[in-house]
């Protein structure tokens, strides 16, 4: 009897409640966004609805599980469960299942699982762990490369199954380093970095390459001649140019053409409706068809009948902007801004360092989750397939948010018992 | 402390950020931005028009003339067509696969987004084999459309036929719409409002592969389509049947009218076609093949060819003069008629009176009544005379429209006094010029339909009613025109009974004894139409019986000779089948059934003619 009660003491309800609400949101769009009318109960197993409800279940039994493992279990579990992960990373490659063009799923039976999911929360256990060390600063540069390291090597593999979308919520981990002491000259250079990225895909390199060399002239000519000083700027200008150079090369030899279609619908480059900037211009049709208030709970039709691709996996948040409108996409984007504020919270609460890292890279990761789903849906961001946590349909995508949520929230619910 | 708390306000400002844009975005897109939701319906809401049933036809006993038979449309939305195999759809159409790209341009030209038709009335059978592949041809659906249909082979004129709505018409008329179809002849034409119905609309919507999913907004915005009226025509199917038999391997007209009510109960026009030949989607390789043809048998003769009236214009000469004075029922003249060098002469009979001179067709007797009326002192003047004389016969419905409820009917030819003043020049004429009018030669052009209309007003001393042929619509009787309204002469009804005396003796012991059946009182006239391009046209106008009337009849055989060989016993059989419904003289039938009177290919000199 004590030990029942203990699992549920401490427990962060607020956080748990928008779980919850994400959840069942998440379930009410899927059974709109492909509801049919020959298998019109929500619990029908044969359709994406009905299986959902199983994957949620079966979500919550993990997340019971969770709170029931000691917490110092997850500490000790960090790098062993990110040497599993990094195993059934290589194992995919070369057992795994091609779905639309990665090979990221594991097949038994009709049962599928894709291990980048889990992959990044493992990561996280792992970053945490190696960054909650004794001793540890940020500043050294073995620490850099250490930190550097774990971030990259399942983001090599990923990338190497050609899933560029979960390769790409990897980079969520900076905002986990900078936290800790990461130097924000970091951060600056990566939105520059970023910048010029986007600039040298969109203008022709040689004109950016001319301005920059213009901008280095009237620098030169604005500060104190000193050599270092000039030095330094010729220096910054050959990385920029050289990154125009190297972006010019790595898009034109690089990427896929589907790759580079999906960027060139986004820099508003090709205007193929039909072809590569169909999902993107059906998406926007049936988010901007919502209005403010939206067409009303399975009254969509954008959706419903199959305009929208994968409209029940990444494609859910149309649903939701279709049927719930400007009100429904207010609330489902608020609600997960505040579960992130929530988890900081909860982060800056905590004595435990390897806590508080761990619920920085949770928070991380689901930003980086809801900023290029959601990005992608309304036409700012190019088409990458990566789901929104919670809500968009299949099973190793919601075990894997519940695992990572709920460790936290195991975690969490100790804080009082952490001795600094 | 290793922590920088300030670093995680740079992180959450971030988020703050990213969501404000992402909402400032949603905000413009779905609240700002009224594109998408044109999109949205674009994709999503298909009209489909849902055609009525155009009104059938049936006779005056409720015998069917005209019904609907479905056909289907394969219509294209050229947008929406994305690879298909076009050989493999051309086969199922059976359509060569070159005319694919052609109907394509057709249709993207009409509209990329709206659907419009493909290939026109398929078949039921390969309506069943397309249906079934059809969901491999985006773009491509089905609409049912019903074609004309005509149990019998019969009156293909007065019937008309339907066709698709031109584009000066869907300029002109925002009621039709590209393929839309309308009357183009006949009654079909006349009465396309009532026929239509009204079309309906429904709004439906559908998923990405066109597949319908039930109806938008539970049709709030759908209408019903009404079907259109049915008609009762005025026709007696089994008379006008007769009529075309009679007519068969002729070149002609008979036309038969109900005195009492103006009802057409026959309107026969020969070569006629059958009208089952324009319908669907040969009709455009008939028309013009019919088109080509001499005998033309496209061309309603009833209503729209002017002939010489010849003899059977006499009756009206006489009533006139008998209105105005000019003579009594026991007037005579001269047996001769002398103008100048010429004259005019009669078969040798007794010095006769009025009834006697329509017996005998004398042609002098007619001439000196018409002069006697147009230089009477009367009127002052020839002019003044040939005035009052046009006005009389413009009264019976010559010269001039009757009305009747068919498109494209002439109006004949009476000439006005301007037409003499220019050709004589003014006060260079009299009767003397013109006498031919007298006995219906001339400058007269009158069409059968016209002849028959006289028939009546006599029939009926003095009015008559505007013939027409759709007596009801809907059930309810036809209120379209001026039907129920007399249309008088300027002749009183004391003036017909010796015409009518004259009349019967045609028949009893006149030029007509042909023409007689069973006791009935038949009034007949004979005529025989002098014709500058070929043997002489035969003509014959009657009613029976000469009390309450039944039915009266005008009869016009192109090239066949005198009136009593031809037209008489013609129209006779019809009088005969339609007042006993039978006919008593099975010999006179199949000699009138069995003969060919087409002329044969004329001499290109004699085509040419003399411009008369």
């Amino acid at each position: 009897m004590r030990q029942q009660h203990s699992i549920f003491q401490n427990i962060d309800w607020v956080l748990v409640s928008m779980y919850l609400a994400l959840v069942l949101i998440g379930w009410l769009n899927i059974y709109s966004a492909v509801f049919n009318e020959n298998h019109s109960s929500i619990f029908d197993l044969s359709q994406n609805y009905g299986k959902q409800l199983m994957w949620i279940l079966t979500s919550f039994v993990l997340a019971i599980f969770i709170l029931v493992i000691d917490s110092k279990f997850y500490e000790a579990f960090s790098f062993p469960a990110y040497l599993l992960t990094l195993l059934l990373l290589l194992a995919v490659l070369v057992l795994g299942r091609e779905v639309a063009g990665s090979k990221s799923w594991f097949e038994i039976g009709s049962f599928r699982l894709q291990p980048a999911e889990f992959t990044k929360m493992a990561t996280a256990l792992a970053l945490a762990r190696f960054l909650s060390t004794v001793n540890i600063d940020m500043r050294d540069l073995r620490t850099k490369i250490v930190a550097g390291v774990i971030v990259l090597v399942p983001m090599g593999m990923i990338l190497l199954q050609n899933d560029t979308g979960s390769a790409l919520v990897f980079c969520a981990f900076i905002f986990v380093l900078y936290r800790e002491g990461l130097s924000q000259n970091v951060l600056i250079i990566g939105f520059f970095a970023a910048l010029l990225f986007v600039l040298s895909l969109m203008i022709d390199k040689f004109i950016i390459i001319a301005i920059l060399a213009g901008i280095l002239l009237l620098s030169i000519l604005a500060i104190r001649r000193t050599f270092k000083n000039v030095l330094t700027l010729v220096v910054i200008f050959s990385l920029a140019a050289g990154m125009v150079l190297s972006v010019d090369f790595f898009f034109h030899e690089v990427l896929e053409p589907h790759q580079k279609q999906r960027i060139n619908v986004l820099l508003g480059k090709e205007t193929d409706l039909k072809g590569a900037g169909y999902n993107v211009n059906q998406s926007l049709i049936a988010i901007g068809s919502g209005g403010f208030f939206g067409k009303g709970y399975l009254n969509g039709t954008q959706t419903k009948f199959d305009f929208v691709p994968e409209q029940s996996t990444d494609f859910i948040f149309c649903t939701v902007g279709e049927e719930w409108g400007f009100v429904g996409s207010l609330l489902v984007i608020g609600l997960f801004t505040m579960m992130i504020y929530r988890i900081i919270a909860i982060a800056e609460r905590q004595k435990s360092d390897f806590t508080r890292i761990y619920a920085y890279g949770v928070a991380s990761i689901l930003f980086m989750h809801l900023m290029v789903n959601i990005g992608m849906t309304i036409g700012l961001l190019p088409v990458i397939g990566i789901p929104l946590p919670f809500m968009s349909y299949g099973g190793s995508s919601l075990w894997a948010f519940t695992i990572l949520l709920f460790i936290l929230v195991k975690l969490d619910s100790y804080r009082m018992f952490v001795l600094r | 402390m290793k922590q920088k708390t300030g670093h995680r306000f740079v992180f959450l400002g971030i988020v703050t950020a990213v969501s404000f844009i992402y909402l400032c975005r949603l905000f413009y897109i779905q609240v700002i931005e009224d594109r998408y939701k044109l999109s949205a319906n674009n994709n999503v809401l298909r009209t489909i028009t849902d055609y009525p049933a155009r009104g059938l036809v049936y006779d005056r006993k409720g015998k069917l003339l005209v019904f609907n038979e479905a056909v289907y449309d394969v219509m294209v939305t050229p947008r929406q067509v994305k690879q298909i195999d076009t050989l493999e759809f051309c086969q199922l159409l059976g359509i060569p696969p070159e005319d694919f790209e052609k109907k394509m341009v057709k249709a993207k030209k009409y509209s990329k987004i709206k659907a419009s038709i493909f290939e026109k009335q398929i078949s039921a059978a390969t309506y069943a084999v397309l249906q079934e592949r059809l969901y491999k041809f985006k773009g491509f659906f089905v609409q049912s459309r019903t074609l004309r249909r005509y149990p019998e082979q019969v009156s293909a004129h007065s019937l008309g036929y339907i066709g698709e709505a031109d584009d000066k018409l869907i300029q002109s008329n925002s009621y039709y719409k590209q393929g839309d179809y309308v009357g183009i002849a006949g009654l079909e034409k006349s009465y396309e409002e009532e026929l239509r119905g009204q079309r309906g609309v429904r709004v439906v919507m559908v998923d990405v592969h066109n597949r319908e999913k039930g109806s938008f907004a539970d049709g709030a915005y759908d209408t019903v389509p009404v079907s259109g009226h049915n008609l009762e025509v005025t026709l007696d199917l089994e008379l006008q049947l007769l009529g075309e038999k009679l007519l068969q391997n002729k070149i002609g007209s008979i036309v038969a009218i109900e005195p009492s009510t103006g009802e057409i109960l026959a309107l026969v026009t020969k070569p006629s076609y059958d009208p089952n030949l324009m319908v669907g989607r040969a009709r455009s390789a008939n028309y013009a093949k019919m088109l080509k043809d001499p005998t033309k048998p496209m061309f309603n003769r009833a209503t729209q060819a002017y002939y010489p009236p010849g003899s059977t214009f006499k009756l009206v000469n006489a009533l006139i003069a008998l209105q105005e004075g000019i003579i009594t029922p026991s007037s005579t003249f001269a047996h001769s008629f002398v103008v100048g060098s010429k004259s005019v002469k009669c078969h040798p009979h007794p010095p006769i009176a009025l009834e006697g001179a329509i017996q005998y067709s004398c042609n002098p007797y007619f001439c000196n009544t018409f002069r006697a009326f147009v230089d009477s002192k009367k009127f002052g003047s020839s002019e003044a005379g040939y005035r009052r004389w046009r006005e009389h016969v413009l009264a019976f419905g010559i010269g001039r429209k009757v009305g009747v409820d068919l498109p494209s009917e002439l109006k004949g030819l009476v000439p006005a006094v301007e037409f003499y003043d220019k050709y004589y020049g003014k006060g260079r004429w009299k009767a003397s010029t013109i006498y031919s009018l007298g006995i219906g030669q001339g400058e007269l052009g009158v069409t059968p339909l016209q002849m028959a209309n006289i028939i009546c007003a006599i029939a009926n001393r003095g009015f008559y009613y505007i013939p027409h042929i759709v007596r009801k619509i809907g059930g309810k009787p036809n209120k379209t025109r001026n039907l129920g309204q007399k249309q008088m002469t300027l002749v009183e009804p004391r003036h017909f009974e010796s015409v009518h005396e004259g009349m019967q003796k045609v028949v009893e012991n006149g030029t007509a004894r042909i023409a007689k059946f069973g006791n009935y009182a038949i009034c007949g006239k004979t005529g025989t139409a002098q014709n500058p391009h070929g043997k002489d046209h035969s003509l014959f106008v009657a009613f029976a019986p000469r009390e309450n009337p039944k039915i009266a009849v005008a009869v016009m055989v192109e090239n066949a000779g005198w009136g009593g060989e031809w037209a008489a016993p013609m129209g006779s059989l019809m009088m005969e089948k339609y007042l006993t419904d039978s006919i008593s003289r099975p010999e006179l039938y199949d000699r009138m059934v069995n003969s060919n009177l087409i002329p044969g290919p004329k001499p290109a000199s004699e085509l040419n003619g003399d411009g008369d």
